[in-house]
């Protein structure tokens, strides 16, 4: 289990980075929580590999009375221990400090996460309840996609050869918002099986349910109010969406939906196997 | 001799101990330093003051070798390196089943890639079993015309470095021709399964049928309750994994293999068979070793491919298993099917049990265990510490396209426990009786003891239902069934309990029955003072995590009052230690202590003899204690001793014995049939009906291991094994799918059980010493690991009765509950 040879360049400047980038041949690494046991089982095996974890430009945190734009290379941990904004009333800490072991989190990063588009990983799902932006760097400069469009597949995003994600931009959920986020992980470190986010913002006039971990892109319901307000139920979204699932294979999914639902809807005090016990 | 007259020690509180007043019967069967009167016996503590010194039998003694392990400074094969050492890697095979057509090397770095045809001389692994019938298998070193799995070898690399040996690994072609594989155990033996074995008429290894009046038996039967269990295929996740470092020497003409192996002496012994070696120029070195449990017992083709090429090319060779070798082409575990029928009386009385098993014994016989071990114990196990009037049970080892099964901690008991405890309630359930109740009818009674079952298992001592008593109590199932009254909402509770014995160091007779290629005999230990007083204690079998450089140096401390930390134990090494099977089958505190006993019983009487003379004394008045000998109001200190006899010899008498300060002796218990520790094992466990998921509340394990060396060790083995138990009950499995592919190549896929998985387990701790050994000790080594699967599945199926929901197959993942539970469901309309 050793990688094939590559070369290494840590990146000083993000520019530096983007000309290593334009070759086609390197891959990008951050906090190499997923692509290091990709390159040790030789199922990745690029020419080079830019390291971006040091990046400047993608340590940048910043803020305004509507959003924070978190850097792509600030880590778990970091929003674990609020050493970075939080623009929700400490939602990413408990979603941060629930992300596999600490370990993994000290390392692996918000955007490596997101770039990377496990469909069980957590920010993807919890950025695109948060209708979060991603923000890109390419070579002809910047632009925003929304996360549900930049999450297109399972492992495959919206990123073009040469780009690089340098931030997401978080809204700040307006007063009196509710959240729920639930996730089934059997055990402590593992992916999820299901998980769904539930997120209600009246001052905003939004809301949003999605339910992730289901070997895809997060899956954003239509007609989220229809769920908060009981007129449908998680089975029946969950089956008008995915009609070609068999029930049985919903059925955890389903679970997490309701249980988010609960959660954000204040039914329930929030389950702490949201984690677990 | 100046041994105890007795070999039972109760030991609480120190000083003179008392057997246990329901010591059973028949005691003082056989020879040996047995009581034969079925009375409270005081111990005789001539010779040594060890019960008063807190640091002999009984004894928490803190063990020595976790200062090493804990500060990280234990000594690992990866840790050896050696001058001029090359690496290596090895092309395996990505097909299960496939003939091979061809091995091309590299035009640039060819000269160190070697496949079959570069072992001139070179034979095969083979580990027939004795019973008849069994067809032999032999496994190449490197694949010769054919791949039988998934990950087998088929060319060896070398390298200054394992990531560049794995580069040239990749530039290797071979050339496979694909056949169909088997990979369900359930389908190897039908008629149009390719066969692995061209001169085999069917994928069987070996066929048996056990039969005793089951007919008569089970006529008699009111209630009878038929199931099919199945126990997934598991990888035995040590945290070593295995490993070696070959090196050639020119000078002794000696091969010296450093290999993370059990049992060293079995390793050199089938090393040197492969190669066509003398014993004597063979030595196997087991250095630290990560973590044993029958993955480390057996010799692998790597070992014998380093041993070659460091022959070969006079350079050393270093080979390390990487986790996804261990997890994609290692030896597995495990895979049992079985189809049991019980038979009861309407008062619960079991009368006979039939059984069906299947043992998935893989592609090929594994040295030295042989493929067939698994299902030979699934046959003389399966009843259990349970009275039955009839039995019958037919096994069949198969072959299939995965890698070799070999004995996991526990063995086939894990399974059988499974099997049988479940059946137990599944018969309860049928005659609305409880658990408890169900086993304590059928138990084997304490003044039943020592029993001979149905299967002639000789049960040395105990007293099982006391065991059951104890854990129904300490688990509070009153409460429990309280709290099942109430329940509501999406989660169930429900209680389990497993009660079953463990053979340990069981001897001659019953390997010879099972059949496999390696039968132990007489254990030997050395015991030999230094010149300073100091002393050194030679066993064959080896350490890992055992504690047994602490608990032999506490029997030697018990037999002549050697202070603990000046004993020395040499292990792990052909060149320094007696031959002997080595660490397996929960027989190391048994044999080697016993052997160490032996030996220093020897040594003391030799020491006395010179402190006699030193202290003008009579021997028979020399008593042993502290570093001392002393008699009257004389004393001389051990060392002294020592110092005479082997610098000082003037000032002893001609006819001193000539044998000196080292003694060899050999040991065997009483009777060969084996310690019988055993437990009662009792879970709570939740179930959440949404998502089949499954959490353990509370779990009591009663335990009894005879006499405790040191309780304190006792407690660590059972803990490490229910946490790997639990692991086989909820997580581990290495799934395959039809072409034999293993589906779980990474630690990600496979789930092994981690701290937030365990509950605070209690171990209660029951102390009935055997008749059969040397301090009335059993062993222990395997019980924790075999228990879980049985009362967690229990627990859950007690959980699930209200739904008419039982669940017979582990690990019990979600998946396979909320199946079971819709199953149920439609079943109900």
């Amino acid at each position: 289990m050793k990688p094939s040879p590559f070369d290494y360049l840590a990146a000083p400047r993000l520019e530096e980075a983007k000309v290593a980038l334009a070759a086609g041949t390197a891959k990008l690494m951050a906090g190499n929580q997923s692509l290091g046991p990709m390159l040790n089982l030789r199922l990745a095996r690029p020419a080079a590999v830019v390291d971006v974890s040091l990046l400047p430009e993608l340590r940048a945190v910043e803020e305004d009375a509507d959003w924070v734009r978190l850097g792509a290379a600030v880590t778990h941990a970091e929003i674990e221990d609020r050493e970075v904004p939080d623009p929700t009333p400490g939602w990413l800490q408990a979603v941060a400090g629930n992300i596999a072991h600490r370990a993994v989190r000290n390392r692996g990063t918000l955007g490596g996460s997101l770039a990377h588009a496990d469909p069980a990983a957590d920010w993807c799902i919890v950025m695109t309840g948060l209708f979060a932006t991603a923000v890109i760097e390419g070579p002809e400069g910047l632009r925003r996609v929304a996360l549900e469009n930049f999450l297109t597949g399972p492992f495959a995003t919206a990123l073009r050869p040469g780009e690089i994600l340098r931030a997401v931009e978080v809204p700040r959920p307006g007063d009196g918002a509710r959240w729920g986020y639930w996730k089934f992980a059997r055990q402590v470190g593992e992916f999820a099986k299901a998980s769904a986010v539930v997120l209600i913002d009246p001052a905003r006039g939004r809301s949003r349910c999605v339910v992730g971990a289901l070997g895809r892109q997060p899956l954003v319901l239509h007609d989220p109010d229809s769920l908060v307000e009981g007129r449908r139920s998680p089975a029946e979204a969950l089956r008008e969406s995915l009609p070609e699932s068999p029930p049985a294979d919903l059925a955890l999914h389903v679970a997490a939906l309701s249980r988010a639902l609960t959660q954000a809807k204040g039914e329930a005090p929030a389950d702490a196997r949201g984690g677990r016990t | 001799m100046l041994w105890r007259s007795i070999v039972a020690v109760k030991r609480k509180g120190g000083g003179v101990a008392r057997l246990d007043e329901r010591r059973p019967r028949g005691w003082g069967c056989g020879n040996g330093p047995v009581g034969n009167h079925g009375m409270a016996i005081e111990i005789e503590t001539k010779g040594t003051a060890a019960q008063s010194s807190g640091k002999g039998v009984g004894a928490r003694l803190t063990r020595r070798e976790d200062d090493r392990y804990l500060r990280g400074r234990g000594r690992y094969v990866g840790d050896i390196r050696l001058p001029g050492m090359l690496e290596m890697a090895f092309v395996r095979s990505p097909l299960a089943h496939a003939w091979v057509r061809g091995v091309t090397k590299p035009a640039e770095g060819g000269e160190l890639v070697f496949a079959a045809a570069d072992l001139a001389g070179v034979k095969g692994i083979r580990a027939d079993s004795g019973l008849p019938g069994f067809r032999s298998s032999i496994q190449s070193i490197l694949a010769t015309d054919k791949v039988r799995h998934v990950g087998e070898p088929v060319a060896a690399v070398l390298a200054e470095t394992r990531a560049l040996a794995e580069d040239l690994a990749e530039l290797v072609e071979i050339d496979l021709e694909e056949l169909p594989a088997v990979h369900d155990m359930l389908r190897a033996r039908d008629p149009d399964a390719p066969l692995l074995h061209a001169h085999w008429e069917e994928n069987t290894f070996l066929e048996s049928c056990v039969d005793t009046h089951f007919e008569d038996a089970a006529r008699d039967a009111v209630v009878v309750v038929k199931r099919t269990y199945r126990t997934a295929r598991q990888c035995m996740a040590p945290i070593e994994g295995r490993g070696c470092v070959a090196a050639w020497d020119r000078q002794l003409e000696l091969l010296t293999l450093h290999s993370a192996t059990q049992m060293p002496h079995i390793v050199r012994t089938g090393l040197a068979e492969c190669l066509g070696l003398d014993h004597g120029q063979v030595r196997v070195v087991s250095p630290d070793v990560g973590g044993g449990f029958g993955y480390k017992g057996i010799l692998l083709p790597e070992e014998v491919c380093a041993g070659f090429l460091a022959m070969k090319l006079d350079r050393p060779i270093r080979w390390l298993e990487d986790r996804r070798e261990h997890l994609t082409a290692g030896a597995n575990c495990r895979e049992h099917a079985y189809e049991v029928t019980g038979y009861a009386a309407a008062d619960g009385e079991l009368l006979a049990v039939d059984c069906t098993a299947v043992v998935d014994s893989g592609a090929y016989s594994s040295y030295p265990f042989s493929a067939c071990l698994e299902a030979a114990q699934v046959a003389s196990i399966l009843p259990g510490p349970y009275r039955m009037r009839g039995y019958r049970c037919r096994t069949w080892s198969v072959a299939t396209n995965k890698p070799p099964i070999l004995p996991f901690r526990g063995v086939a008991r894990t399974g059988v426990c499974f099997a049988m405890e479940l059946t137990m309630d599944a018969l309860a359930r049928e005659i609305g009786t409880t658990p408890e109740a169900i086993r304590l009818r059928n138990l084997v009674a304490p003044e039943e003891m020592p029993f001979v079952n149905i299967t002639n298992k000789y049960f040395d001592s105990g007293d099982y239902p006391k065991a059951l008593r104890r854990a129904v109590e300490a688990i509070d199932v009153a409460g429990v069934r309280a709290r099942q009254e109430t329940q509501t909402g999406r989660t169930r509770l429900g209680v389990g309990f497993a009660v079953f014995c463990e053979q340990g160091a069981h001897g001659t007779s019953v390997y010879q029955g099972w059949g496999i290629p390696m039968v132990p005999g007489f254990e030997q230990a050395t015991a030999r003072l230094t010149p300073d007083g100091g002393l050194e204690l030679r066993v064959g079998v080896h350490s890992h995590g055992q504690g047994l450089e602490t608990t032999l140096a506490q029997i030697a401390h018990e037999e002549i009052g050697v202070d603990p930390a000046k004993v020395k134990l040499v292990h792990g090494d052909t060149a320094y230690t007696p031959y002997s099977t080595g660490t397996w089958g929960s027989r190391c505190i048994v044999m080697a202590g016993g052997a160490v006993a032996s030996a220093c019983a020897t040594l003391g009487e030799r020491i006395r003899r010179i402190a006699a003379h030193l202290m003008q004394a009579d021997p028979a008045e020399v008593v042993l204690a502290d570093g001392a000998a002393r008699t009257g109001g004389s004393e001389v200190s051990v060392e002294e001793v020592a110092r005479t006899w082997y610098r000082k010899p003037q000032l002893l008498p001609e006819d001193m014995d000539a044998r000196g300060l080292e003694a060899t002796e050999g040991y065997k218990t009483v009777k060969d049939t084996g310690t019988f520790s055993y437990a009662a094992h009792a879970v709570v466990a939740e179930v959440d009906l949404e998502l089949g998921d499954i959490r353990l509340r509370d779990y009591v394990i009663v335990e009894d291991a005879g006499t405790m060396i040191n309780p304190m060790v006792v407690d660590g083995q059972v803990h490490g094994g229910a946490v790997q138990g639990i692991g086989t009950a909820l997580f581990e499995e290495m799934p395959f799918d039809a072409a034999g592919q293993p589906l779980a190549s990474t630690l990600a896929d496979y789930h092994l059980p981690v701290a937030a998985d365990i509950p605070a387990i209690r171990i209660l701790h029951m102390e009935t010493p055997s008749p059969l050994t040397r301090f009335g000790q059993k062993g222990i080594g395997e019980s924790g690991a075999i228990g879980p699967p049985a009362a967690i599945a229990n627990a859950v199926n007690d959980a699930l009765a209200p739904f008419g929901v039982e669940v017979c197959e582990v690990p019990l993942t979600p998946e396979r509950v909320l199946r079971a539970l819709a199953e149920a469901q439609e079943a109900a309309g």
